[in-house]
C-alpha cells in the first residue's frame, strides 16, 4: 500500500487539526492550465488532493461539477491524460497524497489491469469511484487494494449502522462521509448532525473520515472539521475557476481563482489548531 | 472454445447479484445502494403475494384493457407475400403504448413502499404519459425529467403530462436527451430518498429494474402466446420487436425464450448509417461498459465517454440497452439488427395504408425488418410482431421528415 494517505494524517495529528482535502477536475479547463492550479494547490493549504476524472455522466455531481467535467472533456481530456496529470505532478511533489475520483467506466474502458499499474507508477494514492458500492467490490476495489491502492468508500446518511461494516471492510486510506443525501455542491450540512454521523462511522472503524458535500465556506470548513479529520471541498474551488474563464479559455487569473479558495479554506481549518 | 456454453434456460436470469452473465449488476452510488435492496425486497414479496397480483391483473383488465388482442394482419401478409404476420396490439392499451403495463405495476409496489412522491425520466414522453396517467389515477405528486430538446420536438406529450398534474422538468444538463434526464432523475432520487419513489421506463438500470420491468412487460409474451395457440394451435416460427431500452421487446420475448424452435430479431434504431455517429444501435455498433447502474451494450468512445445517439423516434434514442438483451445476443439466443430511419418511415407509411393502423415509430423499425422477412419465409410460417405503440404522437414527426407543412 502506498503511504502517503497515512503519513499525511499522522502529521495532521502530530498537528492537532483536520485535513484539507481539495477537488479539482482533471483537464479542467486544459490540460497544462489543470496541472497549474494543481501544483498549486499544496502550497495553498491542500493537504489532500482529489483530482476528478471527466465523465459525461457523472450522475452524483451538481452543475458545477458536471460543467468542469464537460470543460475538461471538450478540452481534450481522457482518463491517460489525467494519469498523466499526476505524473507531471510528482516530478515536483512527492509528498501531497493524490486520489482519482470519478465514475466506473472510463476505467472499465481503459481496463482495470492496466489502469492500476498506471495509477500506481503515476504516483497515485487512492481511488474513490462513485457508482462502485460495495457489493461490486470484485471489479476494482479488490484488484486495488491487492496492487497497493488505497480504495476509499464514500458512507452516505443512508448507510444505516446494519450495513457499516459492509461499507468500511475493504476500505483504506480514509473514509469519506458524504454528508447529505444529494449531490455535490448542493445544500449546506448541519454540523452538529455530521458530528454525529462521524462518531458514528468512528464506532466501526480506526481510519480517519473525511467530509464533503456542500462545503463551500471556510466558517463551514472549520465547524465540519472540529467533528471530523478531514473536510473535504470541490464545487467551491471548480466554480472559482468556471468565474476566472474568458472566452470558456482559462485566463491569467485562473490558477489563482483556485488556489485563493484553497487559501481561504485552508485558513478555516488551520484556525482550528489548538 | 471461447464460445459460451448454451445454458439450460434462458430464463433463468438474473443471479441474486443481478447479472445476466456479464451484464447487468448495480452500480449506483452508496447513497442510493440501500434503496435498491429495500426496492429488492419488496419486489421479491409482492412477486409471490397473491393479493398483488391479484389488484394488478384488476388493473390491467379495466384499466389498461389487457389482453391486448392478437391481430392477424391479412392484408399486409397478402403484400409481402410469405410468412402470416400477427401484431400484438399492445397500442390499443390505455395511454397508447405499453408502457402502462410496467408503469401500475410499480406505482403499486411504490404504495406498498409507502412512497409518497413519483419521478420518472422520459425521452419521447410515453412514459412520462404513462407515469403521469398512473399517479393521477392514485392520487400521488409526479416529476418527469425530460431533455429540453426533446420537450421542444415532443410538445404535445409535454402538455398531456401537465394537464394529468405531473410537473415536467426540461433538462438542460449535458445535451438534454434522454440519457441525461436520466441522470437528473438519478439526482433527484439521491437527494429524496425518504419520500420518492423512482418510476424507471425501461428494463435498465441498477438490479431490480431489468428484471422487475420484464417481469411487469412479460404479460405482452405470456398472453400472446396462449392467444397465438387459440389462433394457430401452434407457436409463431419467428418474434420481432423493436428495441431502445427494451421493455416491450423483453417482454414479448422472455415466455418465448425456451422455445428454441422460435427464433428471436431484435431492431435497433439504425438511424442515418452505422457508418456515422447518428444511431442508436448500442447492441450492433456499440460495446459493453457500465452506465445508470449496469453492465451492458453502450454508445461510447475509446475513453469509455458516453455519445449521444440519434433516432427518427425519440422513444429508441439512448446510447444504452437494457442489461438481459446484452447478455442474450452474447449467447446467440437472439438476433439484433438495425432499421434505418428512413426505413422506419416507409413501414409507418405502409401499415397506415395497408392495414389503417397508424404505429409508434418505434414498432415501425421492427415492421421495417418484417417486410424484409416475411417475403423469404414460406406461406405456412408465422412472424408475430409487438405492435407496441400509436402513431398519434409522431404525425408531425412523419409529416415534417415527409416535407409535409402542418
Amino acid at each position: 500500500m502506498t503511504t502517503r494517505i497515512e503519513d499525511r494524517f499522522a502529521r495532521l495529528r502530530d498537528e492537532g487539526r483536520p485535513a484539507l482535502v481539495s477537488f479539482i477536475m482533471g483537464g479542467d479547463p486544459d490540460h497544462e492550465t489543470s496541472l497549474g492550479i494543481m501544483k498549486a494547490l499544496p502550497e495553498a493549504g491542500a493537504d489532500i488532493i482529489e483530482l476528478g476524472m471527466p465523465f459525461s455522466d457523472p450522475m452524483a455531481d451538481g452543475p458545477a461539477i458536471q460543467k468542469a467535467g464537460l470543460r475538461a472533456l471538450k478540452g481534450g481530456a481522457s482518463l491517460q491524460k489525467t494519469i498523466d496529470i499526476v505524473k507531471a505532478f510528482r516530478e515536483t511533489d512527492t509528498e501531497t497524497p493524490v486520489i482519482l475520483m470519478g465514475y466506473f467506466n472510463p476505467i472499465y474502458i481503459y481496463g482495470v489491469e492496466r489502469f492500476i499499474p498506471a495509477a500506481l507508477e503515476a504516483g497515485v494514492d487512492g481511488l474513490i469511484v462513485v457508482d462502485l458500492p460495495p457489493e461490486m467490490d470484485g471489479e476494482l476495489c479488490l484488484p486495488a487494494l491487492a496492487a497497493g491502492l488505497n480504495f476509499i468508500r464514500l458512507a452516505t446518511p443512508t448507510t444505516d449502522d446494519k450495513r457499516l461494516p459492509a461499507v468500511l471492510k475493504n476500505t483504506s486510506g480514509f473514509v469519506y462521509y458524504v454528508s447529505i443525501t444529494g449531490i455535490t455542491g448542493a445544500a449546506a450540512p448541519d454540523a452538529n448532525k455530521v458530528a454525529a454521523a462521524v462518531g458514528r462511522i468512528k464506532n466501526h472503524t480506526d481510519l480517519p473520515v473525511c467530509v464533503g458535500f456542500g462545503v463551500r465556506t471556510a466558517e463551514q470548513a472549520a465547524e465540519i472539521g472540529k467533528g471530523a479529520n478531514g473536510v473535504v471541498v470541490g464545487s467551491a474551488i471548480v466554480s472559482a475557476i468556471e468565474t476566472s474563464l474568458e472566452n470558456g479559455a482559462a485566463s491569467g487569473t485562473t490558477v489563482e481563482a483556485a488556489a485563493g479558495v484553497v487559501r481561504e479554506l485552508a485558513g478555516g481549518v488551520r484556525g482550528l489548531k489548538a | 472454445m471461447n464460445q459460451p456454453l448454451t445454458p439450460n434456460s434462458f430464463r433463468a436470469g438474473p443471479d441474486e447479484e443481478g447479472r445476466f452473465g456479464i451484464f447487468g449488476g448495480r452500480f449506483v452510488a452508496e447513497t442510493l445502494m440501500p434503496l435498491i435492496l429495500d426496492l429488492q425486497d419488496h419486489w421479491n414479496a409482492a412477486k409471490a403475494d397473491p393479493e398483488f397480483k391479484r389488484e394488478l391483473d384488476g388493473l390491467n383488465a379495466t384499466y389498461t384493457g389487457r389482453p391486448s388482442p392478437l391481430y392477424f394482419a391479412e392484408r399486409l401478409t397478402e403484400k409481402l407475400g410469405g410468412a402470416k404476420v400477427y401484431f400484438k396490439r399492445d397500442e390499443l392499451n390505455h395511454t397508447g403504448s405499453h408502457k402502462i403495463n410496467n408503469c401500475l405495476g410499480q406505482i403499486l409496489l411504490a404504495r406498498k413502499m409507502s412512497k409518497t412522491r413519483i419521478i420518472a425520466e422520459t425521452g419521447a414522453g410515453q412514459h412520462g404519459v404513462a407515469t403521469a396517467t398512473v399517479c393521477a389515477r392514485f392520487g400521488l405528486p409526479c416529476v418527469v425529467y425530460m431533455g429540453a430538446t426533446d420537450v421542444e420536438r415532443q410538445a404535445p406529450n409535454v402538455f398531456r403530462m401537465k394537464l394529468l398534474g405531473a410537473e415536467v422538468i426540461p433538462v438542460t444538463a449535458g445535451h438534454g436527451t434522454l440519457k441525461d434526464a436520466m441522470n437528473e432523475a438519478l439526482r433527484d432520487w439521491v437527494t429524496n430518498v425518504d419520500s420518492t419513489y423512482y418510476l424507471i421506463g425501461t428494463a435498465a438500470g441498477p438490479h431490480p429494474y431489468p428484471e422487475l420491468v420484464r417481469e411487469l412487460q412479460s404479460v405482452i409474451g405470456k398472453e400472446a402466446k396462449e392467444q397465438m395457440q387459440a389462433a394457430e394451435g401452434r407457436l409463431p416460427d419467428m418474434l420481432v420487436a423493436a428495441v431502445g431500452g427494451g421493455s416491450n421487446a423483453i417482454g414479448l420475448f422472455h415466455p418465448f425464450l425456451d422455445d428454441r424452435e422460435v427464433s428471436i430479431v431484435g431492431v435497433e434504431a439504425g438511424g442515418k448509417g452505422l457508418d456515422g455517429e447518428e444511431h442508436c444501435a448500442s447492441l450492433t455498433a456499440g460495446s459493453p461498459g457500465v452506465l445508470h447502474g449496469n453492465r451492458t451494450y453502450l454508445l461510447q468512445n475509446s475513453d469509455g465517454q458516453i455519445k449521444e445517439g440519434h433516432s427518427i423516434s425519440a422513444g429508441l434514442d439512448y446510447p444504452g440497452i437494457g442489461p438481459e438483451h446484452s447478455w442474450l445476443k452474447e449467447s446467440g439466443r437472439v438476433e439484433y439488427v438495425p432499421i434505418m430511419d428512413t426505413e422506419a418511415l416507409e413501414a409507418f407509411q405502409l401499415l397506415t395504408r395497408t392495414e389503417g393502423i397508424i404505429p409508434a415509430l418505434e414498432p415501425a423499425h421492427a415492421l421495417a425488418e418484417v417486410v424484409k422477412r416475411a417475403p423469404k419465409m414460406g406461406k405456412d410460417q408465422i412472424i408475430l410482431m409487438n405492435l407496441c405503440g400509436r402513431g398519434d404522437k409522431d404525425v408531425h414527426t412523419a409529416a415534417k421528415h415527409l416535407g409535409v407543412e402542418m
